[in-house]
């Protein structure tokens, strides 16, 4: 039997159709194939990582804003801090300010109310010394006429008053 | 045809008496002719028997004899016709092939090359196979297959078988490294031995035909993946063969080495030729032995015809089914032994050797 012996127009057919065969789906078929599916392999692969990353940025966002938010608060409490600080220097100034300027009015006050009345003592001095003479005068005008001595004596006098 | 034999036998059952009587006339079935006429090839593609008589489509014979090219249909010369002062042989080496007597009474072969059963079936198979690629190739052209996500239906199913055979199969048997030079040439082997084993069970016109069950088909693939090894192996591949890293006196001056690595090289595609056509011919023969059984046992009477009948029917059943795994294994198998050996040829220096028959699934 001839089974096992292969036939010369076959081998000649095979190799043609099969060359044919090869080179059309060599060129349009199966690299078209193939080369789309790795392209979407390539794509899905690429969108799996961009996901990560986006998912990663994301923590990393939220971490930063959490971070923000603390720093904010942190901020917030020193400045309210720092106001109140600043208040109290400012009311404790103000106080010691005002306290100063009253001392100093009142010390003015006082000096001036010292002048008036050592200004009022002299003239009052004066007038008692003044009436004291015009008394003494007036007493002893014969006696006493323009001698030195008796009018400092009126004068002494006048001091014990 | 061997469906249509086992249906034909049903209805036969129906007009048992007529039909059976005739068949007893006629004389035996001559099963071995029915076997070896369906395994082998012939010039007309005979699709049944109607009333007695053989349908058969006729196909173009083309021969250059001594007398130049003829170009004819096959009908020209069936039933011991003669055309042209060619005809077939009946008998000797050339039996059932076109023939011309010479001037010195012996028969010459002129070189033949008509368009026989299994040619007109590989031309039929390769129109399939291109339509069925190039269709699904062609709904990554209109869509943006990055952009759309898989196809469905028929592009879905084809895109699954090739990238199955490509990731699972070529990559890692040759290697990320290079293998998508081969990538190709591997896939059309697989998807073209896999649909010819397929169309081989379909028992009607288009299939039926034993085109990867016959040696020629086989020995071109072989040879084909045996230029794929050694044009593109790399220098390592040859040093292997030409000067392997054994003492010196195995190499020189008798090259025992040399000679083992040259039957070697002779008989990893002599193996994958051989296993093919054992196989799918084995399965073809088969069947068609289960069926003939049908027709041997008529003359034992309707009891043991009839019995007969339902095993050969059970076991055709089994061995069909059987036949398409087969299909697929062998399809796989080739591919990957190819692949296997390819890979081989492009290990490189510091890589271990791989034993192929570690990773072959074989069966012969």
């Amino acid at each position: 039997m001839n089974l096992m012996l292969p036939d010369s127009g076959l081998i000649f057919w095979m190799t043609i159709i099969f060359a044919i065969v090869f080179f059309v789906l060599a060129k349009f078929g199966f690299p078209i194939i193939t080369g789309m599916v790795e392209k979407r392999n390539k794509r899905i692969s690429d969108a799996l990582e961009s996901a990560r990353a986006a998912e990663e940025a994301l923590a990393g966002l939220q971490q930063e804003h959490e971070r923000l938010l603390a720093q904010t608060r942190a901020e917030q409490t020193r400045l309210l801090q720092e106001t109140a600080a600043e208040r109290d220097r400012m009311i404790a100034a103000a106080q010691e300010q005002a306290r100063a300027e009253a001392q100093k009015i009142m010390d003015d006050a006082r000096k001036r109310i010292r002048e008036e009345q050592d200004a009022a003592m002299k003239e009052v001095r004066n007038e008692v010394a003044a009436i004291s003479l015009a008394i003494a005068e007036k007493v002893i005008r014969k006696e006493l006429s323009g001698d030195t001595a008796q009018k400092e004596y009126a004068e002494r006098l006048a001091d014990e008053i | 045809m061997k469906w249509l034999k086992v249906i034909s036998a049903i209805v036969m059952m129906a007009f048992v008496v007529p039909l059976s009587a005739a068949e007893a006339q006629e004389g035996e079935v001559d099963v071995a002719e029915m076997l070896f006429g369906h395994i082998g090839d012939s010039y007309g593609w005979h699709i049944t028997d109607w009333n007695g008589s053989h349908v058969t489509i006729p196909l173009p014979c083309i021969v250059h004899s001594s007398t130049g090219w003829h170009v004819f249909m096959s009908s020209k010369v069936e039933h011991g016709h003669e055309y042209e002062g060619l005809f077939l042989a009946e008998e000797g080496r050339y039996e059932g092939k076109i023939v011309e007597q010479m001037a010195d009474g012996t028969l010459a072969r002129p070189f033949d090359i008509s368009i026989t059963k299994n040619v007109a079936s590989l031309m039929f198979t390769a129109l399939l196979l291109i339509a069925l690629v190039l269709g699904a190739a062609r709904w990554y052209r209109k869509h943006d297959a990055a952009e759309e996500g898989a196809p469905k239906g028929f592009a879905g199913l084809m895109e699954m078988m090739v990238m199955m055979v490509n990731d699972d199969l070529i990559k890692p048997s040759i290697g990320e490294h290079c293998y998508r030079k081969y990538a190709p040439y591997l896939l059309t082997v697989f998807f073209f031995i896999f649909l010819s084993n397929l169309l081989g069970i379909v028992p009607f016109f288009p299939g039926g035909a034993n085109v990867t069950g016959n040696i020629a088909v086989t020995m071109v693939l072989a040879l084909c993946t045996f230029f794929a090894i050694n044009i593109f192996g790399n220098r390592h591949y040859w040093k292997e063969i030409l000067w392997p890293d054994v003492p010196v006196f195995l190499k020189f001056p008798i090259p025992i080495m040399q000679t083992i690595e040259l039957f070697g090289m002779i008989s990893k595609p002599f193996s994958l030729m051989v296993r093919l056509f054992a196989n799918i011919m084995a399965g073809h023969a088969m069947i068609l032995g289960l069926v003939a059984v049908i027709f041997v046992t008529v003359k034992l009477g309707p009891v043991i015809n009839g019995s007969m009948t339902v095993i050969a029917m059970l076991f055709g059943v089994f061995m069909d089914c059987l036949e398409l795994l087969v299909a697929f294994i062998q399809a796989y198998v080739f591919t990957m032994l190819s692949a296997v050996f390819i890979g081989l040829s492009r290990q490189e220096e510091s890589a271990h050797p791989v034993d192929p028959s570690e990773q072959g699934v074989t069966r012969t």
